[in-house]
């Protein structure tokens, strides 16, 4: 997190309080962080390199500031609390970058807000639901489960530093804490199917969108990618070797490399 | 001191390797593989049997509960079964307990009050209204609930149960997951102002600081016995004397399973199996499902996280004799049930309605008559009267039933009231 900076701003009548760190120079690009919370990565520290990188966490996963989640009702209000950041942050616009549940949310502020996202860049977002490629419920596996289907190699190093040793008590136990809350935080979104109407409202969204997926994703297979596609014209797809269900961890020069390229066009 | 009936419903002839060969009990059991129903309806009727027979027998409640989509207890409409209880039991002074129908999982919840009011209207005032928040497994994977909105919606689900039964006048309710802009419920219950209420729980501090606030009884439904709940009860306790309520027992519920026979040395012989198969077929699911991300608030789960209880033992590695041992399960002659009843459950826990479990897991039919006979004949007589040396009222039990010898509650009075 070498150079990453901070702020807490709020929104939603000074109820919800949403940490943003920041880095680098450049176009502002959001990250919308997954469902296990946002830690500060090589991906990120590669995006700052081009961008003015600004991560806030979903409402709820800021410390000090669990309970804030409560004061949202559902993703009509979440979407209005981005738009609000937006606002507080000064950008009319910016490129939108996010991850699984992140990913969703960036649709989904794209798809009411068009003129705000510049370029999307979609990394295994989810949004959609395929009976025949049922989504596993990763709120209700066990942490070993959980790591095995998020990474195509669950000894990689970010596998790692998502899931500390075991023989560390008090490092795991803060890590499970946050990590399950930031699962029922995100989780109060989607539960129990994450497919929240994004369907009904995708064609809005009017910036060019590119698509990243790990071959290997267990949770939110590649198929759904097509889900994306035929909504969105001429949306693109970059599949990842040797990751699965967050490629930018897995291959974090590689899907910042992507991601850079588009976004720069 | 008040002593029910309790029963599951469960499935008792799941095969040999069910918990080597299956994910869970719950949720996910396979029915077309395990299951027949033909043979559940015999089970349903066994069950309804099996109450009636305890209501014949001597208890003074009868007691159903709601879970769904599981081999373990399933009844998903407890109201369907307590109808016909209520409706089988009039003219006795047994109460029809209902441990009970899920709010949160009833939308709008409106309907658990009505058909709590039907029941107390169709027995003649003998409810008890169970008002439980529901299982993980129940409201957040079967049935949907968001888990970091159950307890939300439960507490609004309550107040507007409460509300709906009471108001003189129609309502409108505006709330944050029900609105329903004309309240007016028939039919309104006979008892007055409500039925009590009971409110079952596992031992989380948000449920006891709940139940005592609102003044209703609080139930431990408990699988492993006495002492692993003493902690959990002192706990409640501390609540009740913090927040100024009096230490009236019958503030104060607990699930017992019990099995007796003529001696210690035949309740092994007859009961050993199915109490094994309840502890190892009937309890087979997942750690994780108790408890989905969200349903704990921040508070509690990083209590549970960072300074995790004595890790609950593993049932499946235990066998009737240590079920016995740690008071799991009370077994054994009337004597030796009698006695470990009234000092490790009804004294150590200061317990006032107590409800014990009777049929367990595989125990066939008949098994489950000798047992309850048994029970109300040799046990019960004796344990009725503790409590009775000290000046405590039930304020939670349907008041005609308060008194031991009171003559039956006549239902169904001519019309123009009772």
């Amino acid at each position: 997190m070498i150079g990453t900076q901070e702020r807490t701003i709020t929104v939603w009548q000074d109820r919800v309080r949403i940490r943003v760190l920041s880095k680098g120079h450049g176009p502002a690009l959001i990250f919308f962080h997954g469902p296990w919370g946002l830690t500060w990565d090589p991906f990120l520290d590669e995006l700052a390199r081009s961008f003015t990188v600004l991560a806030p966490e979903h409402p709820g996963t800021t410390p000090e500031a669990h309970d804030d989640v409560y004061h949202l009702d559902g993703l009509w209000d979440l979407v209005l609390c981005y738009d609000e950041l937006l606002e507080v942050l000064g950008l009319e616009s910016a490129v939108f970058v996010g991850h699984s549940f992140g990913g969703m949310v960036a649709c989904e502020v794209a798809a009411a807000y068009p003129a705000r996202a510049r370029r999307l860049a979609l990394l295994a977002p989810l949004g959609f639901w395929r009976d025949p490629d049922r989504i596993i419920n990763w709120m209700m596996l066990e942490p070993g489960e959980l790591r095995r289907h998020i990474f195509h190699d669950p000894e990689c190093d970010a596998a790692r530093r998502m899931f500390p040793p075991s023989d560390a008590h008090d490092a795991t136990a803060a890590a499970r804490v946050r990590m399950v809350w930031a699962m029922g935080t995100t989780g109060k979104f989607i539960w129990p199917i994450p497919d929240k109407g994004l369907k009904k409202r995708i064609h809005r969204v009017t910036a060019p969108t590119l698509l990243v997926w790990g071959k290997e994703d267990r949770l939110v297979p590649a198929v759904y990618a097509d889900e994306f596609t035929r909504r969105l014209q001429g949306a693109r797809v970059q599949t990842v070797d040797a990751a699965g269900h967050a490629p930018h961890l897995e291959q974090p020069e590689k899907v910042a490399r992507l991601v850079r390229d588009f976004l720069s066009q | 001191m008040k002593i029910s009936a309790f029963h599951l419903m469960p499935y008792r002839e799941l095969p040999a390797d069910f918990e080597q060969r299956y994910e869970s009990v719950w949720v996910t059991p396979p029915w077309w593989e395990l299951a027949d129903a033909r043979r559940v309806g015999q089970y349903y009727n066994w069950t309804l049997d099996e109450l009636l027979y305890a209501a014949k027998c001597g208890f003074d409640g009868v007691c159903t509960n709601e879970h769904h989509q599981n081999a373990y207890g399933f009844m998903p409409s407890p109201n369907l079964m307590g109808s016909v209880l209520a409706r089988q039991t009039n003219g006795t002074n047994v109460a029809i307990v209902q441990m009970g129908a899920t709010l949160p999982t009833s939308n709008p919840p409106l309907r658990v009050a009505e058909e709590y009011a039907m029941l107390d209207c169709i027995s003649g005032g003998r409810l008890v209204a169970g008002l439980p928040l529901g299982s993980p497994m129940d409201v957040n994977l079967c049935y949907g609930i968001t888990p970091m909105e159950h307890r939300e919606r439960y507490r609004e689900a309550v107040a507007l149960t409460l509300k709906a039964w009471q108001a003189r006048e129609i309502f409108s309710w505006n709330g944050r997951y029900f609105q329903l802009a004309t309240v007016n419920l028939w039919p309104r219950p006979i008892q007055q102002p409500h039925p009590p209420v009971w409110i079952p729980g596992s031992g989380s501090i948000s449920t006891f600081d709940f139940a005592v606030e609102h003044d209703v009884c609080y139930c431990f439904l408990s699988y492993s016995g006495a002492r692993s709940a003493k902690t959990m009860m002192d706990g409640y306790w501390r609540v009740v004397a913090e927040k100024g309520r009096d230490l009236n027992p019958y503030r104060a519920g607990f699930l017992q399973l019990v099995v007796v026979a003529e001696s210690d040395a035949r309740a092994e012989e007859k009961y050993a199996r199915h109490v094994e198969y309840f502890y190892h077929k009937c309890l087979h699911v997942p750690p994780m499902w108790f408890s989905p991300p969200g349903n704990q608030d921040y508070r509690s789960l990083v209590a549970t996280m960072s300074n995790p209880v004595r890790r609950a033992e593993n049932p499946k590695t235990l066998r009737y004799r240590d079920f016995v041992d740690k008071g799991y399960v009370i077994a054994g002659s009337p004597a030796t049930v009698r006695d470990r009843l009234k000092e490790e459950v009804i004294k150590n826990l200061r317990v006032g309605n107590l409800m014990v479990l009777l049929q367990i897991g595989s125990m066939p039919h008949e098994l489950a008559l000798e047992n309850i006979e048994l029970f109300g004949r040799e046990v019960l007589p004796d344990l009725r009267d503790t409590w009775d040396d000290e000046p405590w009222v039930n304020h939670w039990w349907p008041e005609r039933l308060r008194q031991r010898a009171v003559a039956p509650v006549a239902a169904g009075v001519a019309a123009g009231g009772a």
